[in-house]
């Protein structure tokens, strides 16, 4: 279910790096919570990001999710499907409807992230604190 | 729609509220239009016409407003008419939504505000001549102070978000004149989702606090987040779980003692009016919803009224232009107000609205109290009748309101939405669901003191019913309603593809 | 109480069912020191007759017998019986806010009616559900254009209305924004040429009002190039919406924030009234207020819901584009069943019938010795005349007449005191224009 190559965020977004670049997308139990997406706001080409901070939402009908980055850098590229096409995020999370590339200042920031079996632990947990 | 008829679906005897009628098929005004129609004629005109081009030139006239529907009066009427019966309201029946206070609107207010003299006062005119508005105003503020303990009134603030952000925008001043208007507002995170919204135009940060385990405000952690960057505390009081916060005292003192205030949002004031005066409790500020409180009708969304009462230190803050009794006993607006916030909409407030509040008042009288008692009564009769089978996540004395969970029934995979829609094929309109944010699952109910005892208990039969549902037939449940005009809509396309207008 | 479906017995068997011995019992977790011990002191109770009697006297002391020249934002017109007597239907008067869209598709319908009308009158692409007034309505559109540049500058119009830009003032105190005022021409119109591009280009909009405060349509293409040579924004107040049935509508306008009391709404000394911001489609998620969508059900009928919610403050909270919710629904659908009625012939016959009263007035007006137009601009049904004296002089003479003069410009532009504001309207009878002229003409040759 989580590609074993990526990487993970406690805020279940997943990034995967190619030397200085990496993409990022929202993990597919973000997409479950969320819901139907209607819509997305991504930062423009250029712009900079930081580690641990917002730089895009993730609209459902009823509920605003903020995605936060986990890598600090620069904007490379943005995915053009998702204004016109945002239920992909729904469809294919891991895979076309990634939401951007970075330029990344520091590569080593991704080995603090989850691997594949640790977030499917995380997750796990958090369905469970749901249903309690 | 399904081919089956509603009764064969579910069996009759388990609907009791609700019948289906029939109700015609209607297109949009613009799709009845076909031109040279017209609803309306006017008189002739006096004086000589003139030529939109000729008067205005070519560069400023324009000469058509195209797509402007062309109807008769009689399908203007027949269109409403219909478009009408496609709505719930209360004079068809009960709105159980917690913090609204869909109570009865009372027919006399619509007559009085219609009147010719007072529908038809143009705000500039000269107080000499408006003498009738400015006492109407005036008399509406000595009840409201009454009301609610308090010392000085405006009634400019449109709505109730607009009362708070007048408040706010006083404690701004006084704290400011005093030399540092501070920086942070506390909110409760079970606070309407208005309370954040005002304080950031006013210039504020939010501090969210957590709600203790009893879903009250946790008083005992107060005096650490009362620093010194902290201007004000906003709170529901009865809290939007329908709780009366008892520690009030306590919790203004705390802000007291570090030069912060205590504003409170005045949208559960139906379980206080005449019984309890926030004045009293230890509020500085606080905003009232006429819509809810005070009857006038919510009309498909407002008009509303939010005057604002506060303590006398607060006066010289109010929105300018300020009404008020001269010592000749004639009323007039005063505009000289140097301390004043400004203004935070054009003239005086939303008179018309602000007039069925009075007639609504002058109905009362010192009764109001009863109103009161019968909102509270009703509540409690209520969550009497279902704690037996709804969730009750916080068991502490309801007042006006009672707030539900839908965790047992979530065991059978319904939850407050499905349970909600469901009500509406029993007769009766939702009640608040997904909030407060602090309760997962709720069923916000306050039927206010407009329910009679048979109202109630229909009530209670439907929402029993539909716990019963949720076990033995939860599909019925969860793909409710099943009685209406349109089953449930695609908000996700609709929000995916906004179409917002009609197009030819 | 007539308002109170309870007899004592009913109250009675809910107590015991409860299961406490009475009310009060249920009033214990207020403390004992805050629970009133004494009525409230308030007037009434009235019954249904009384009260009418209350507000016939009130109205009775007010400005019955008066004709008034009044405008200044609030215009007195027809209204139809036919509005206020469907608007008056529970189903319209007493429902709630359609959250629950399967079964307030009246209202929800009737919502994007309404948005389509405001669209077709203004010449833009989307309309909301409406918001408090004009005044409000602008300070939101003028925010919104904030949010869209990120720029903290605001060139205002001084021809705006002075209570809007008050209105403005307030809000932008604390969120950061600077307010700059531009003059007005010999025209009435802004004065576009005392804004060099350096200026705009720090602005998140140019701001004007047309008509203006002064009665004057603006140059609304001249503005919107200005504006956009800088990337800048262009955003245009209506206060009198019927002028649209005859003047261009501000279509190179970015945001419009109208107000649409002049739609069949009652004057009613100052509300409810109901305002309306409209936009081009690219900036519809930045807009304020409530949003009624057109979509299906599963059978594929068509409905309406509210959408576009996250940009509201029940979802986004702190975060929202405005703090409004409650709005002014029940005179959003007056003005659509007005417009309705009117329809597209209506309003032109309506709007010119004010052209033409308005042109008689000043064309009376200018044969008194001393009394001139102000200004050379275009105008729709009001407009500025320079008097001999100060109008306040002319205007408390006036009143020992039963007429209630012009609006005094001097008490917001200092440097008008002798100019007064004259509105005229199709509900001014020609008798009641050639009175008011022949008073003015009397009272100005006595001395002062």
């Amino acid at each position: 279910m989580y590609p074993a190559d990526y990487r993970y965020s406690k805020d279940h977004e997943w990034i995967k790096a190619e030397g200085s670049t990496a993409t990022l997308g929202i993990t597919d139990y973000a997409q479950e919570q969320l819901g139907d997406v209607v819509f997305v706001e991504l930062p423009k080409v250029g712009a900079a990001v930081k580690a641990g901070a917002v730089f895009g939402t993730v609209e459902s009908v009823k509920a605003v999710s903020e995605i936060f980055s986990p890598v600090t850098g620069e904007v490379a590229e943005t995915n053009p499907l998702l204004s016109a096409t945002p239920e992909k995020i729904n469809q294919d999370p891991h895979g076309a409807a990634w939401l951007v590339k970075i330029r990344m200042t520091d590569p080593k920031e991704v080995s603090g992230l989850m691997d594949a079996s640790a977030y499917q632990q995380y997750v796990a947990a958090k369905a469970k604190e749901n249903t309690a | 729609m399904d081919s089956k008829s509603v009764e064969t679906v579910i069996p009759a005897e388990t609907i009791r509220a609700a019948r289906r009628h029939v109700s015609r098929n209607e297109n949009l005004i613009f799709e009845e239009s076909a031109p040279g129609k017209r609803g309306m004629e006017l008189p002739p005109l006096d004086v000589p016409a003139v030529d939109p081009a000729d008067s205005l030139g070519d560069a400023f006239a324009r000469d058509d407003v195209p797509g402007f529907p062309e109807v008769s009066e009689i399908e203007v009427i027949r269109h409403f008419t219909r478009l009408s019966t496609w709505n719930y309201a209360i004079d068809l029946g009960m709105y159980p939504l917690g913090s609204c206070t869909m109570k009865y609107n009372p027919r006399v207010n619509e007559f009085v505000a219609r009147l010719e003299g007072l529908a038809t006062e143009h705000p500039l005119q000269p107080a000499a001549v408006s003498q009738g508005c400015l006492r109407i105003l005036h008399d509406l503020q000595k009840c409201l102070l009454e009301i609610t303990g308090m010392e000085a009134v405006t009634l400019q603030p449109a709505a109730g978000a607009q009362g708070e952000l007048t408040g706010l925008l006083m404690i701004r001043s006084f704290l400011q004149d005093r030399g540092n208007p501070r920086k942070k507002v506390l909110i409760p995170d079970s606070a309407h989702g208005t309370n954040p919204a005002s304080a950031v135009i006013a210039g504020y940060e939010i501090q969210n606090i957590k709600s203790n385990d009893r879903g009250q405000l946790d008083t005992d952690h107060l005096r650490e987040f009362v620093t010194q960057d902290v201007a004000a505390l906003m709170l529901t009081n009865p809290s939007t779980l329908g709780v009366f916060e008892e520690r009030i005292a306590e919790i203004a003192a705390i802000l007291h003692e570090r030069g912060a205030l205590l504003y409170m949002d005045g949208a559960n004031m139906n379980a206080l009016a005449g019984v309890a005066r926030p004045g009293d409790f230890g509020v500085d500020v606080m905003h009232l919803n006429l819509h809810k409180t005070f009857s006038t009708p919510h009309g498909g969304g407002g008009p509303g009224a939010g005057p604002v009462t506060a303590k006398k230190f607060l006066e010289p803050y109010l929105p300018a232009p300020t009404v008020f009794q001269k010592e000749d006993g004639t009323y007039a607006l005063d505009h000289n107000r140097p301390k004043s916030i400004g203004r935070v909409r054009a003239w005086s407030g939303n008179f018309g609205v602000l007039l069925r509040a009075l007639a609504y008042t002058l109905a009362y009288g010192p009764g109001i109290r009863q109103a009161t008692e019968d909102a509270v009564l009703n509540a409690n009769y209520i969550r009497k009748n279902l704690d037996d089978l709804f969730d009750l996540p916080y068991d502490l004395p309801s007042m006006h309101e009672v707030v539900f969970s839908d965790a047992r029934q979530k065991k059978h995979g319904v939850n407050t939405m499905d349970i909600a829609k469901r009500l509406i094929d029993y007769g009766f309109h939702p009640y608040t669901t997904a909030f407060p944010l602090i309760v997962p699952g709720a069923m916000m109910i306050e039927p206010t003191e407009s329910e009679s005892k048979q109202e109630c208990d229909l009530f209670i039969q439907a929402l029993r019913s539909i716990a019963a549902e949720a076990e033995s037939n939860p599909e019925i449940v969860k793909t409710a309603p099943h009685s209406t005009r349109v089953g449930r809509l695609d908000e996700v396309a609709a929000a995916r593809k906004p179409v917002l207008r009609w197009r030819p | 109480m007539r308002y109170l479906p309870k007899s004592p017995s009913e109250r009675g068997e809910m107590l015991s069912a409860i299961g406490v011995a009475s009310i009060e019992e249920l009033f214990e977790s207020i403390p004992a020191e805050f629970r009133l011990s004494r009525p409230l002191r308030l007037p009434g109770p009235l019954s249904e007759a009384e009260i009418i009697q209350y507000f016939q006297a009130r109205a009775a002391e007010n400005s019955r017998g008066f004709t008034s020249f009044l405008g200044a934002g609030v215009y007195p017109h027809l209204r139809s019986v036919v509005a206020d007597s469907l608007i008056q239907r529970g189903e319209f008067l007493t429902s709630y806010t359609p959250y629950q869209a399967e079964f307030a598709q009246g209202t929800l319908t009737a919502i994007f009616e309404f948005q389509t009308l405001m669209c077709q009158l203004t010449g833009q692409e989307v309309a909301n559900a409406s918001m408090y007034d004009g005044s409000t309505a602008l300070t939101e559109a003028i925010l919104m254009a904030h949010r869209l540049t990120g720029r903290n500058q605001v060139l205002m119009a001084r021809s705006v209305h002075p209570q809007y830009r008050q209105v403005f003032a307030t809000y932008a105190r604390n969120l950061g924004i600077a307010i700059e005022e531009v003059g007005y021409t010999s025209s009435g119109q802004i004065d576009l040429g005392s804004l060099p591009p350096e200026k705009i280009r720090t602005a998140a909009a140019i701001v004007v009002q047309s008509p203006n405060f002064f009665g004057v349509l603006e140059n609304v293409p001249g503005a919107a190039d200005s504006a956009h040579a800088a990337e800048s924004l262009l955003v245009v107040t209506v206060a009198e919406a019927l002028s649209l049935g005859v003047a261009r509508p501000p279509a190179e306008a970015d945001i419009v924030a109208m107000e649409g009391q002049s739609l069949g709404v009652a004057p009613s000394y100052g509300g409810p009234y109901v305002g309306v911001v409209a936009t081009r489609e690219r900036f519809v998620r930045q807009m304020p207020g409530r949003l009624a969508g057109q979509t299906t059900d599963e059978d594929g009928n068509r409905g309406f819901v509210l959408t576009l919610a996250t940009r509201e403050q029940h979802i986004r909270r702190e975060r929202a584009t405005s703090n409004i919710c409650t709005n002014e629904a029940l005179f959003a659908l007056a003005a659509t069943i007005h417009l309705c009625l009117l329809g597209r012939r209506g309003i032109r016959e309506l709007a010119a019938q004010n052209l033409a009263k308005a042109r008689y007035a000043l064309g009376e007006l200018e044969k008194i010795p001393g009394v001139l137009r102000s200004f050379s601009g275009p105008f729709f049904n009001e407009f500025a005349v320079d008097f001999p004296r100060a109008v306040k002089l002319v205007n408390a003479s006036l009143l020992r007449e039963k007429i209630i003069g012009p609006c005094v410009l001097g008490a917001h532009y200092p440097e008008l005191t002798k100019r007064g504001l004259v509105c005229v309207t199709e509900t001014t009878p020609r008798a009641e224009i050639d009175r008011f002229v022949a008073a003015v003409r009397k009272i100005l040759e006595n001395p002062v």
